[in-house]
């Protein structure tokens, strides 16, 4: 592992001049970002700023077209043409940023606890026993320990996120992603699975949120940047972008939501 | 008992069915176990093309989906009987004379082996369309999720797609299976002692045509309801986490 010295020691990750294009249409236009450890980064922005793409870019899902990710001060080896150098470097990285998605993504054919101890059994190889007992602890905490052996499609949206967030924390990732965690679900459920992840931050962990929720956004970040057609218009502590913003379109924006 | 059989003429059938000799139930049963064993062999045979097939036509280069679609289209186009009878003496054919090249001699090849590889690359045809279909309909989510926490490919597809497509592919794959059954009747034609073979000699020996391929057909028919309840389980199991889709329709 080449340690950047440029990185700082609680440095999480660093994003630097991220650019994506599908075809012709340029969707990130150069996007830098660093979060140290504990930052609570929500990324915000109107349908179509990119604020997906630099998500899913961050891990990869997405192959980025040209800029540079640190995880942990290790920079992920990139060819030309955007494409991993090393798939075996960008699998272990990955297993540091565990993802939520929108559609929660569980493993269907798979229960609560299967999905929960997949990844620390079969990539972590983590043994069975000490996996299963965290999976327990993991879902208890995300009030589901009742549900260990149900099957995700037998519960609400809700609670399947919810066993999202506790699968992603079984990999004790040092970087949680969020796209969207919300925006799939009814909005009776929405509370429940912000209380999660409002409690993730509480206890320090660092994580990415792309969200449509400014009242959540502004009570757990610690810091708030808003995407505007892929570059990065506007950044800042939450109260500042929020209460003060600059730019005529974060204040547009923040008008239309509400 | 054994008058009511006397009575409806049936004692003469049944001495002709005993699995002892003078009787032919015996080689009926041998015909029926090599059958089996081909229609086994061939299906797994063909579930492995159909698996690299399936992922070479998603996710290989052009040359390979091309390699692929003459494959499968060539497979699925001409009739079976003719395969067969190409695959079978090409095949024989070109490990003949790789033989004869390295200086051996003629090779015996065993009716089994020969019955698997000629059947199970048309099963493959099949089953790679078959399964292609099925790794399609595997949600792209629960793959993006694998790949996003860091699981390699291999293990990708040996712990996600193939157990979430097993639902899709389980009805496709037990059709396969039920024709992989019959198809080994195909293989009388090339002199392989399966169960139509069989059947046809012993009723040409003993005249008995209708007594000899009714039982052939109650016995490929057992075949059938006995494999009906395994893919049923089978299918059970696939679809373990899915809501039933009973009375969804009302």
């Amino acid at each position: 592992m080449n340690v950047d010295p440029e990185t700082k020691p609680d440095e999480a990750i660093r994003v630097i001049d991220l650019h994506k294009s599908f075809g012709s249409l340029e969707v990130l236009k150069g996007v830098s970002l660093t979060a140290h450890q504990g930052d609570v980064v929500a990324i915000i922005g109107g349908s179509g700023s990119g604020k997906s793409t630099f998500l899913r870019c961050i891990n990869f899902l997405e192959t980025p077209s040209s800029g540079e990710i640190v995880v942990n001060g290790e920079t992920i080896a990139m060819r030309p043409d955007g494409l991993p150098k090393d798939r075996r470097q960008l699998e272990r990285i990955r297993t540091r940023l565990a993802m939520v998605f929108q559609a929660f993504n569980l493993w269907t054919h798979r229960t609560l606890l299967e999905n929960v101890i997949e990844v620390p059994v079969h990539v972590l190889k983590v043994p069975r026993d000490q996996a299963i007992k965290r999976a327990h602890q993991l879902l208890e905490r995300v009030g589901l320990g009742d549900k260990a052996d149900t099957f995700p499609s037998f519960l609400s949206g809700g609670q399947q996120q919810r066993a999202a967030i506790a699968r992603a924390l079984a990999v004790d990732p040092s970087v949680m992603l969020f796209d969207e965690p919300t925006s799939a679900l009814d909005p009776e459920l929405v509370g429940e699975v912000l209380t999660v992840i409002r409690g993730l931050a509480a206890e320090g962990r660092t994580m990415l949120i792309v969200t449509h929720e400014m009242k959540f956004a502004r009570e757990v970040a610690t810091h708030v940047v808003y995407l505007f057609e892929g570059k990065i218009e506007e950044q800042g502590p939450p109260d500042e972008l929020f209460d003060n913003p600059k730019s005529a379109r974060l204040k547009q924006f923040l008008k239309s939501v509400g | 008992m054994e008058a009511l059989l006397e009575s409806l003429g049936l004692a003469q059938s049944l001495e002709l069915l005993s699995l002892t000799p003078p009787g032919w139930g015996g080689n009926l049963l041998r015909g029926l176990v090599h059958s089996l064993q081909i229609a086994l062999g061939a299906f797994g045979f063909g579930l492995i093309i159909g698996l690299f097939g399936a992922y070479g036509k998603l996710y290989g280069g052009p040359v390979t989906r091309d390699l692929l679609a003459i494959y499968t289209t060539v497979m699925r186009a001409v009739p079976e009987l003719v395969l067969i009878l190409i695959l079978y003496y090409v095949g024989t054919d070109l490990i003949n004379q790789a033989a004869q090249a390295m200086g051996y001699g003629r090779v015996e090849i065993s009716g089994v082996v020969a019955g698997i590889w000629v059947l199970g690359i048309v099963q493959g045809a099949y089953a790679t369309e078959v399964l292609r279909g099925a790794i399609q309909a595997v949600p792209s989510g629960q793959i993006e999720a694998a790949r996003s926490f860091g699981m390699p490919p291999f293990k990708l597809m040996r712990r996600v797609t193939i157990p979430a497509m097993m639902s899709f592919a389980t009805p496709g794959l037990a059709n396969l299976w039920l024709i992989a059954t019959k198809d080994t009747a195909l293989l009388a034609i090339v002199g392989f002692s399966e169960l139509t073979l069989e059947t046809r000699q012993a009723a040409a020996s003993t005249r008995a045509y209708f007594t000899f391929f009714l039982a052939a057909g109650a016995l490929y028919l057992i075949v059938t309801l006995c494999s009906g309840v395994v893919f049923g389980r089978i299918e059970k199991w696939a679809r373990r986490g899915q809501p039933s889709l009973k009375g969804a329709s009302r």
